[in-house]
């Protein structure tokens, strides 16, 4: 069953076109890697889809309903969440304030968000600004799946953490993703991307260049992808 | 004695300019708005509890309660037909809509109640009046202390509405970040409005409190917008306790220099907020001066 269908979609920034013309799918359950260079237009997709970005021409359908022109915070009623780059936390609000703002009935509370990081668990009580990079980007995490997502838009988590620290969030990450949530992710580390998600969407400049089963795609075709060096016909 | 005298009553009238700046923090802090017409906003409030009091012989009191609605109506529809499209384009476009109400609101009043000077001091009954005299050179007016309780309860209120209560953590994430606000499903096209109501009420509660303790008439805004702006930098842009601190602060100011001359009165509290405008804004460029 089709959860996500965007078609045609078109964004931009003033003059500058950041994304043109995509078209994709998304299957319940599934999970797809966004990939592409800086600059590819991966966040604005993942915007546009949250309701961030209001896109220039095309449509967003989610469950069968047109929501190209619904606002943000209505889409997460609707079952849509995004844990934006770079965190964007409460600064002042504590770990469980920043939690109990998005919360909506289902799954997830704060009590099963920390059971899935624990190491939020001793700093329940202390301001987001106070947290490590890691720390941050579990709340953000955690702070949308509260929302109790069908759809859980990722951007970036590992940007700007150490390698250990990422590790443990993939590790979090798998086990949300084993409870059958539909998760849309964008990710700059190739190998990650390709083993965590069981279907990639490489976008150069806007467009897709390459998609496929990531079982399916070598990581050469990949590259040459990544980079436009060998642009698919 | 004079001095510990002139220092209570400038607590009593700082309580009263805190009220007033109460609002004008809150849009600040919430909205990144200066809003030009709360003062006029808290004259409207006064003229709306007067038209109440002329109308059934009530006390200002419970007719401010009735007036509440009103005022809470007025502040949603101020944020959605005025603030919310003014915000989108830029940070001066409030501030040029705002000054524009500001006259709208000063000549309305003006058309509908002529330029007579007003006051509710009478209809208040015993309360304007009475007093304890504590010693030869202190009295405590019971007046000042209704508003210096009501001052504390109110920014109480808020300060545990914001720290305590989900809908207030919904108002400082959306302060702190409309955008990240928004994909936690947090409608903040909702949360301003609610913000703008809040800060309007409160603004004719300092409206009420006006025309209780001294007269009013269709101009009187602007002063008061004067005051409450003061207030509202002395204690620091943005934080709650500090804009009662301000207010008494400024109030305190006022009193000690009308004990030098009451002409002083004002100035001296304009001298506070300059003060404290060079130290908090201006150090930085003063210290590097001096390091020269």
């Amino acid at each position: 069953m089709t959860l996500l269908r965007v078609e045609q979609l078109d964004c931009r920034y003033g003059l500058l076109q950041a994304v043109r013309g995509v078209s994709f799918e998304v299957a319940q359950g599934e999970t797809l890697a966004l990939i592409g260079a800086n600059g590819a237009g991966k966040s604005t997709l993942l915007r546009a889809i949250a309701g961030a970005h209001k896109p220039h021409g095309g449509r967003v359908v989610f469950a069968d309903a047109d929501v190209t022109a619904m606002p943000a915070h209505r889409r997460v009623s609707l079952g849509i969440a995004l844990v934006p780059e770079g965190r964007r936390l409460f600064p002042s609000l504590s770990v469980e304030e920043n939690l109990r703002v998005a919360a909506r009935r289902g799954r997830w509370d704060v009590q099963s968000v920390l059971e899935v990081f624990p190491m939020l668990q001793a700093r329940r009580h202390v301001a987001a600004a106070n947290l490590s990079g890691g720390e941050q980007q579990a709340v953000a995490i955690g702070r949308a799946l509260m929302s109790n997502p069908r759809l859980l838009l990722l951007d970036e988590v590992s940007l700007g953490l150490a390698p250990i620290v990422v590790d443990s969030v993939y590790r979090s990450l798998a086990g949300v993703i084993k409870e059958g949530t539909t998760v849309i992710l964008v990710e700059q580390d190739l190998a990650r991307a390709l083993k965590v998600a069981a279907r990639v969407i490489c976008v150069l400049e806007g467009r897709i260049v390459l998609e496929g089963e990531a079982a399916s795609l070598d990581r050469d075709r990949v590259v040459s992808a990544y980079f436009g060096l060998k642009r698919p016909a | 004695m004079t001095i510990v005298n002139a220092v209570v009553q400038g607590i009593f009238l700082g309580a009263f300019y805190a009220v007033l700046a109460c609002g004008l923090s809150i849009m600040f802090g919430v909205m990144r708005i200066i809003n030009l017409a709360h003062g006029d906003i808290a004259v409207l409030g006064a003229y709306i509890v007067f038209v109440i009091v002329e109308a059934t012989g009530t006390s200002p009191f419970i007719a401010f309660v009735a007036a509440l609605p009103v005022m809470i109506a007025l502040g949603y529809l101020l944020q959605l037909a005025v603030l919310e499209r003014s915000l989108k384009s830029g940070i001066l476009t409030p501030l040029l809509a705002t000054f524009g109400l500001s006259i709208v609101i000063q000549n309305v009043l003006l058309i509908r109640f002529s330029p007579d000077v007003r006051s509710l001091g009478g209809d208040a009954g015993a309360i304007t009046t009475s007093s304890w005299q504590v010693t030869g050179g202190l009295s405590v007016s019971a007046l000042g202390i209704v508003i210096l309780v009501v001052a504390v309860l109110v920014f109480g209120a808020l300060q545990l509405f914001l720290s305590r209560t989900r809908a207030g953590w919904t108002m400082r994430a959306t302060a702190e970040d409309a955008d990240a606000a928004e994909l936690a499903g947090i409608d903040s096209r909702g949360v301003y409005a609610r913000a703008t109501a809040l800060a309007v009420a409160i603004a004719a509660l300092g409206g009420l409190f006006l025309a209780i303790r001294s007269v009013f008439d269709p101009l009187s805004g602007p002063t008061q917008l004067i005051f409450a702006f003061e207030a509202v930098v002395i204690g620091g842009m943005g934080s709650l306790w500090g804009t009662l601190l301000g207010g008494l602060a400024l109030g305190v100011a006022q009193t000690l220099g009308a004990q030098i001359n009451p002409e002083y009165s004002a100035l001296t509290g304009h001298l506070l907020f300059l003060a404290v405008l060079i130290i908090r804004y201006g150090g930085g460029r003063l210290s590097l001066r001096l390091a020269r």
